[in-house]
């Protein structure tokens, strides 16, 4: 965990105390809702359909216990009694009042929870791999780095109006578990032949209409320079990015437009005058954030303790456990994904009852400590692996033991046009449905690893460019149709989706997806051959010949 | 508009001449740009202050050769949310090293004076009145800073390398003393 000392707490106060006045003085008409906007935008509050959002920005998604019950407190005072964990590692709340705003952030400032920058045209939440400090393949713990970037971008004078908004993620694990490759910045940590580390530089990934997969712009940043790189790439940005059509003013499409060799030269160009300067990181600078973090004191433990080998024989235990608990770094200890994927249910919501049962479960077996997965799970990432069964039926009595983690049922969704005043077309009744088709665990299972992801506009907020199967909502004269894309991926290897053919309506798009599963389960050469690599080895032809047959 | 000037309401003592206007005889006056760099020596060489309104899509490092002979450098924000002028700004003062008024013009609004101070402006055109009279009290605001720019303040990374270092510090003074 980083602890949060007297400065970041100062600024988040001061933060609340400008949005009351701002608040303030909207309410009381001095300001126009125009002028408000860009205001209550970089305080990540949102005007949808039917009331304000606020979405709160949760630091390379590592969240303490006591900040997981002020979530709870706010959802339940200030909310409808749920919150919705979404894919860039944060929670929003969808059903806030304007006058009530003020006094919901001033409750999350108590435990160092904001709003700052998680919407508006400037640096947003900085995100990472979900297993960060507990991956066993990993170089170093890459929220160092997260809270570096973090505190770099905060209320930066220079960034806070981009044509655009900005994304950055970090990881430092061979296997890419944050889908960097589809931020503006992705940097990947690598350790080079002498020992030294530094950071890859991707720029210009993202999804929305225009999807582009991120090109390495420097293979190796020394680590000393990379506060200084990444000011490089949002100057060029700042000054080149498009501001005539907003569809166009993400960094991706200067990169493009430009073309990855003459925006490199730019950015080397700016590097090269300003390496060095104010932002050079010394080590003692690295050394104070790196000491803030503080891991737990583990136990002296043995893999595989008794007490799981007694719960081996309960076949809903083994199911959960075999697709929810993952390998941590120290020997005895696991890390467990809790599901927020329950049959029926909204992908990635949260009642507050269970934010609380969450928040007590943290303690008592993971160190206090709980983080938000891209996927829109949570983790409890150090549990001693003795306690597994007692934490999975402590889950499983709380809703929160679905045991479908990275399977199809797994769904990742935005929250689509139920809330969304963007969305042509809803995306929540299409997962809930999907989950319903696919509730039994065993066919799940002889499935296999397969993610779905929807967004019911081309903004994209539900990554279906990047899902094994990707649904899109759009409009056809008034009714919502549904674009389906197969083999898409977001990890090391990510790949854009192949359109299938054209779009189906509302009540055809389970059974549309059911065909490609079916299909899948034909074609593919061994049950090991994941649906994904099938899409791969025989393209989207076979799946879409048999959809369309009958259609 | 209201001129912001060190924090307080001041007079504006140059003329903003249109582009057809003709150049009065004295007084300080802000040319366009295309106007200044048609003509740089005939509007360096009047025996009074000049002014130059930059535009936000034009590179600032054509005004190298004249920085110190500017008096004025006014930069503009079309619309709150177009922040080219905030890099323009920093270029000018930290890597041209330029001294003279740098003018934040445009839509220049009370919730951006601080970042705008932060990147190097002096001078301030504000909108509304009631901006203009708040100026003090809102780039006090804020106490804490991440980024470091050029404006001087003690960003957060240094000022915890400092508290750090400060118990050391005085007990070295002790046993000097």
């Amino acid at each position: 965990m980083y602890a949060h000392d007297e400065l970041d707490r100062v600024l988040v106060n001061e933060r609340v105390t400008e949005f009351r006045d701002q608040v303030r003085r909207r309410l009381s008409g001095e300001l126009t809702e125009d002028e408000f906007k860009s205001l209550r935008l970089m305080n990540g509050i949102y005007l949808q359909l039917h009331a304000y959002m606020l979405r709160i920005a949760i630091p390379y998604g590592t969240l303490s216990s006591a900040q997981m019950r002020k979530l709870a407190y706010v959802a339940r005072r200030f909310d409808r009694g749920y919150g919705h964990f979404t894919t860039r590692q944060n929670i929003q709340f969808h059903w806030h009042k304007l006058a009530d705003l003020p006094d919901s952030l001033a409750a999350l400032a108590e435990v160092g929870l904001h709003g700052i920058q998680t919407s508006g045209n400037c640096v947003r939440n900085i995100t990472t791999d979900q297993l960060a400090g507990v991956a066993p393949d990993e170089i170093e713990d890459p929220r160092i780095w997260a809270e570096l970037f973090r505190q770099y971008t905060t209320l930066h004078p220079e960034f806070s109006f981009l044509p655009r908004k900005f994304k950055i993620a970090v990881i430092a694990t061979p296997q890419d578990r944050a889908a960097i490759k589809i931020h503006d910045i992705g940097v990947a940590l690598h350790r080079n032949a002498a020992g030294e580390t530094g950071f890859e530089v991707m720029v210009g990934g993202g999804l929305g209409r225009s999807p582009f997969i991120a090109k390495v712009i420097n293979p190796f940043v020394p680590r000393r320079d990379i506060l200084s790189y990444i000011e490089a790439v949002l100057r060029v940005y700042n000054q080149y990015g498009r501001r005539d059509n907003l569809f166009k003013a993400r960094i991706k499409i200067l990169v493009h437009e430009l073309g990855v060799a003459k925006f490199t030269e730019e950015v080397e160009a700016e590097f090269r005058q300003i390496r060095g300067g104010a932002l050079a990181l010394d080590d003692e600078v690295v050394a104070d954030i790196a000491a803030r973090f503080s891991y737990p004191a583990y136990e002296k433990l043995a893999d595989a303790p008794p007490e799981l080998a007694r719960a081996a024989n309960d076949e809903r235990f083994s199911a959960w456990r075999r697709n929810s608990v993952a390998r941590h770094k120290v020997p005895g200890y696991a890390v467990v994904t809790l599901s927020l994927k329950p049959t029926g249910g909204t992908p990635g919501d949260a009642t507050a009852a269970q934010m609380e049962t969450i928040a007590g479960l943290a303690d008592r077996y993971s160190f206090g400590e709980i983080r938000v997965a891209h996927e829109q799970n949570l983790v409890l990432p150090h549990v001693a692996q003795r306690d597994l069964p007692v934490l999975w039926r402590a889950l499983d009595a709380a809703g929160l033991a679905t045991p479908n983690v990275g399977l199809i049922s797994d769904i990742i969704s935005c929250p689509g046009l139920d809330y969304c005043s963007l969305s042509n077309a809803r995306s929540i009744p299409i997962a809930q449905e999907l989950t319903r088709r696919f509730a039994d665990p065993q066919l799940a299972t002889l499935i296999g690893r397969l993610h779905i992801n929807i967004s019911g506009c081309i903004n994209a907020c539900g990554h279906h460019h990047i899902g094994h199967i990707g649904i899109l909502g759009v409009d056809k004269n008034g009714e919502e149709f549904y674009q389906i894309t197969l083999g898409g991926r977001a990890d090391e290897g990510a790949v854009l989706g192949h359109l299938l053919g054209p779009a189906v309506p509302f009540d055809q798009v389970a059974d549309v997806i059911e065909d490609i599963v079916e299909t899948y389960l034909d074609l593919r050469q061994a049950p090991d051959e994941l649906f994904v690599q099938t899409v791969e080895r025989l393209g989207v032809t076979p799946f879409k010949e048999r959809v369309y047959a009958t259609r | 508009m209201p001129l912001v000037k060190r924090g307080t309401i001041v007079a504006d003592e140059f003329i903003a001449l249109a582009d057809d206007a003709p150049a009065p005889d004295k007084g300080a006056v802000i040319v366009s740009a295309a106007r200044f760099i048609a003509e740089p020596e005939v509007w360096l060489g009047r025996a009074a202050p000049l002014g130059v309104a930059w535009p936000n899509d034009r590179d600032v490092t054509e005004l190298v050769p004249y920085l110190s002979r500017l008096a004025l450098i006014a930069l503009v924000f079309p619309k709150f949310r177009d922040g080219r002028a905030y890099t323009q700004a920093r270029l000018l003062r930290e890597r041209h090293g330029y001294r003279g008024q740098l003018r934040a013009t445009g839509q220049v609004l009370r919730d951006q004076f601080l970042f705008m101070q932060r990147a190097g402006f002096d001078a301030f055109d504000v909108v509304k009145a009631s901006d203009a009279e708040a100026f003090a009290a809102t780039v006090a605001r804020y106490s804490v800073f991440y980024a470091p720019t050029g404006d001087g303040r003690i960003t957060v990374f240094r000022a915890r390398l400092m508290a750090a270092a400060r118990p050391a510090a005085v007990a070295a003074g002790r046993s000097g003393s």
